[in-house]
């Protein structure tokens, strides 16, 4: 076997006495922290609360939608709550949530680093989140905002009595956080990669946060400025966007969706590169066309930069520019459609266990195929035009965003789960919660789909009584989704006391991050690791065996 | 950090195997940060771009209205600045503390000498009437060689609204930039840098040098593009 364990071994069941998790105990030794895993630990518990609470918002929504009348809320509350429920989900909870949770801790893992380059600046941009996160919710409990989550002008600027500039501003130093988790990881991947792990050795997971952190740098800039531009002119009644003083309302649509679209990727880009992970693992086998799955990553970015104009079919853009923006949204399914093959490509003739985070790359698989081809939908003018601003989008891109994204991110926390705590979760608890969140999603999202078709436009509290039947199945759905979602927090808690012991790799995976302890030390690696195979060798590593018993303690 | 890191080289990180990689490291994350920042401003040049070519006459008429001996001085100052530091770069390198900390807080005075230009500039703004807002009035007219062309005030106004923000984020640039140097030249009259070890020193001048190139597309852009005398 060509593989050279860098690292002394530790017996199985045996967690390390000195690991990062005991590496000193007091509240300074975590809020001051440069250690990537540690950071890791802290964006997870408040990327999870911001999680509960456009959770909450999104079942007062489902609340009120139960019947056709308003009666739970009024129009101008549930403006605020859907537009809460939209910027906490996408700002606070979307974009940060696979790289700056699974990708602070195991990048620098992957790569064999001890540390990720700049382990201060990673701190800071974690220090941001949360100032972000207290001005938006100081915003929030001020009587919040009404503007959407997309801030469309000239009603953000000149007509809402809102909280405009307080979460714009929120969005803007958000934005910061995230260019420098971004920055960060450019510039680990490109410097600190451990001796013998070429471009083409690397885990596609590290490939596909790469190019996420492509379009970070490049597309976040653009929402700060855009951001800056609308608080100016909400505070110094400048005209950039408002028509009455001769801007152009349309230029705001183009600068937010630049950013807005390629977040988009930035979002399901890290899910992509966790099942990435999972599939080859869960089938024993070698990824298929390696290559072509992790340059589809880079594609996806690329393309990801010049569709952002299929938003502004209806907002009076003109025909040619509609024309080439459908087709590039076209070209940009292409590499999205490699990696589904391949990823199925993978299992074929595999050796399959059905562990939940497998269960969780299946969902995946499934439901992000529904949303990229509904997708393919909306990229086509006619279907498109019929359909915007309808149910049928919000149905899209929630199969995208919740089927895709937090299928990923819940698929990689269970399977890194005992690398980041050195134990297991209860498999029978989380395969029961994994089919909870599968049949909850298409019970909420698949009813949408049709109600968008038939003509129900989206962000009104009221609707006409025969949308009724849909909306109260998508509203069964939301609730056994809330199940699927709370049972893991709970039985995930339980498992840091009471889980039984991981050991180093529980899974018999391939990857650097299993070739040290669980829970790692401090700085990673007691050696640095020397590369000498290829990623995903699973034809040499031998199978894991059954796990034992759990151990009480 | 333990003895043995003091012993050789006490600005190694200890996660860096050696100083080269903490050097490459170091410049690659500082060039891109530029590329975000190029992004950042990208978006107003953008804006700038459709409403001139919407509104040419009023953006013309705008242009003409700027103070182009304070924006060409502060040109000047900036371009000097730009040389100062190239020389703190290269005092770097050859371990000259003295003369290292000299041209650091030359270009703190350098910037902040635009600054204060940029400030009168201002003032003349409010003094003409030329700020968006309620009080904005705007009565020029485009001179289109020998033609006097009426200018729409609200297409002026929007002129005047691009070159507050764009100037109002560069002189931020600038704010952070003298900040910056300043700590550099405390940093460096501490004897913080050596011959061996001057990143520091090295990517804040790659900073001061973008925000001076960022005005060398604005200065034209705003003050220059459509003067015909």
């Amino acid at each position: 076997m060509a593989i050279k364990a860098a690292t002394p071994v530790i017996p199985a069941n045996q967690v390390p006495k000195l690991n990062y998790l005991t590496n000193g105990y007091g509240l300074k030794s975590w809020l001051l922290t440069t250690d990537h895993k540690r950071i890791a630990i802290l964006y997870l518990i408040s990327v999870s609360a911001f999680f509960f609470l456009g959770g909450f918002f999104a079942m007062l929504i489902r609340l009120e939608l139960l019947t056709p009348e308003g009666d739970l809320m009024q129009a101008d509350t549930y403006n605020k709550v859907f537009t809460m429920h939209g910027i906490v989900m996408v700002f606070f909870f979307l974009i940060p949530v696979v790289p700056a949770i699974l990708g602070n801790f195991v990048l620098p893992l992957m790569v064999g680093a001890k540390d990720l380059a700049f382990p201060r600046i990673n701190l800071l941009s974690w220090y941001l989140y949360i100032a972000a996160g207290v001005l938006f919710l100081h915003c929030m409990l001020s009587g919040g905002v009404d503007t959407g989550w997309t801030f469309y002008t000239p009603y953000s600027t000149a007509a809402s009595n809102t909280n405009v500039i307080e979460a714009g501003l929120a969005i803007f130093i958000a934005g910061f956080s995230s260019i420098f988790t971004g920055l960060n990881f450019i510039v680990t991947v490109h410097r600190m990669r451990a001796p013998g792990l070429t471009w083409s050795r690397l885990p596609l997971f590290i490939w596909s946060t790469y190019a996420t952190s492509l379009v970070m740098i490049l597309g976040t800039p653009v929402i700060a400025i855009t951001m800056v531009l609308v608080v100016a002119e909400r505070l110094l009644h400048l005209g950039i966007f408002d028509p009455n003083l001769g801007g152009d309302p349309v230029l705001f649509q183009h600068l937010f969706w630049f950013y807005s679209h390629p977040a988009v990727y930035i979002m399901i880009l890290p899910s992509m590169g966790v099942i990435s992970e999972i599939v080859p693992c869960f089938a024993r086998k070698r990824v298929f066309g390696y290559k072509f799955v992790a340059l589809s990553s880079v594609a996806i970015a690329v393309f990801g930069f010049l569709v952002w104009a299929h938003h502004l079919f209806v907002a009076g853009i003109s025909l040619y520019a509609a024309l080439v923006f459908s087709f590039l949204s076209f070209v940009v399914a292409v590499p999205s459609a490699i990696k589904v093959f391949n990823w199925t490509a993978t299992l074929y003739k595999g050796s399959i266990t059905y562990a939940t985070p497998m269960l969780y790359a299946f969902g995946f698989i499934g439901l992000f195929t529904i949303g990229g081809l509904t997708g393919i939908m909306l990229a086509t003018i006619g279907v498109d035009v019929h359909v915007t601003d309808t149910y049928f989008v919000i149905a899209h891109f929630h199969y995208v965003m919740v089927g895709g994204v937090l299928m990923g991110y819940l698929g990689g926390l269970h399977f890194w789960w005992p690398k980041i705590t050195g134990r297991m979760y209860p498999e029978g608890w989380a395969k029961l919660s994994a089919l909870f969140v599968f049949v909850g999603f298409n019970l909420t999202f698949f009813p949408q789909f049709i109600l968008g078709y038939l003509g129900m436009p989206r962000r009104y509290w009221q609707y006409p009584p025969e949308y009724q039947v849909l909306n109260v199945l998508s509203t069964a759905g939301a609730s056994i989704l809330a199940v699927g979602y709370l049972l893991p927090m709970i039985y995930l808690l339980w498992s840091l006391r009471y889980g039984p012991l991981a050991g180093d790799n529980p899974w018999g995976a391939a990857g650097l991050e299993w070739k040290t302890a669980s829970p790692p030390p401090t700085f990673n690696f007691d050696e640095t690791p020397v590369v000498t195979w290829e990623a995903y060798n699973y034809d040499e590593i031998p199978e894991p065996k059954e796990l034992e018993a759990p151990v009480a303690r | 950090m333990t003895a043995d890191h003091e012993a050789h080289n006490p600005a190694l990180l200890h996660h860096f195997a050696d100083a080269q990689q903490q050097k490459n490291a170091a410049s690659l994350g500082m060039w891109l940060f530029l590329v975000t920042e190029i992004m950042f401003f990208g978006g107003m040049f953008c804006a700038y771009l459709i409403y001139r070519l919407a509104y040419f006459n009023a953006f013309a008429a705008g242009s003409q209205q700027l103070n182009i001996w304070m924006g060409g001085i502060n040109t000047a100052v900036l371009i000097v600045s730009s040389v100062t530091v190239v020389l703190a770069v290269k005092a770097a390198e050859a371990g000259k503390r003295k003369l290292l900390t000299g041209y650091l807080v030359v270009t703190v005075l350098l910037g902040m000498t635009f600054l204060v230009i940029k400030g009168f500039e201002y003032a003349e703004k409010f003094e003409k009437h030329h700020v968006p807002g309620s009080t904005f009035n705007f009565t020029e007219k485009f001179d289109d060689n020998g033609k006097q062309i009426d200018v729409n005030p609200k297409e002026a106004e929007l002129f005047f609204s691009l070159y507050f923000v764009m100037t109002g984020m560069h002189a931020l640039h600038m704010v952070i930039g003298c900040g910056l140097f300043s700590t550099l030249a405390v940093l460096a009259w501490k004897g913080h840098f050596t011959a061996n070890y001057f990143t520091p020193i090295e990517n804040g001048g790659l900073y001061w040098h973008l925000v001076d190139i960022i005005w060398i597309y604005l200065f034209p852009l705003l003050y220059l593009i459509s003067r015909h005398t």
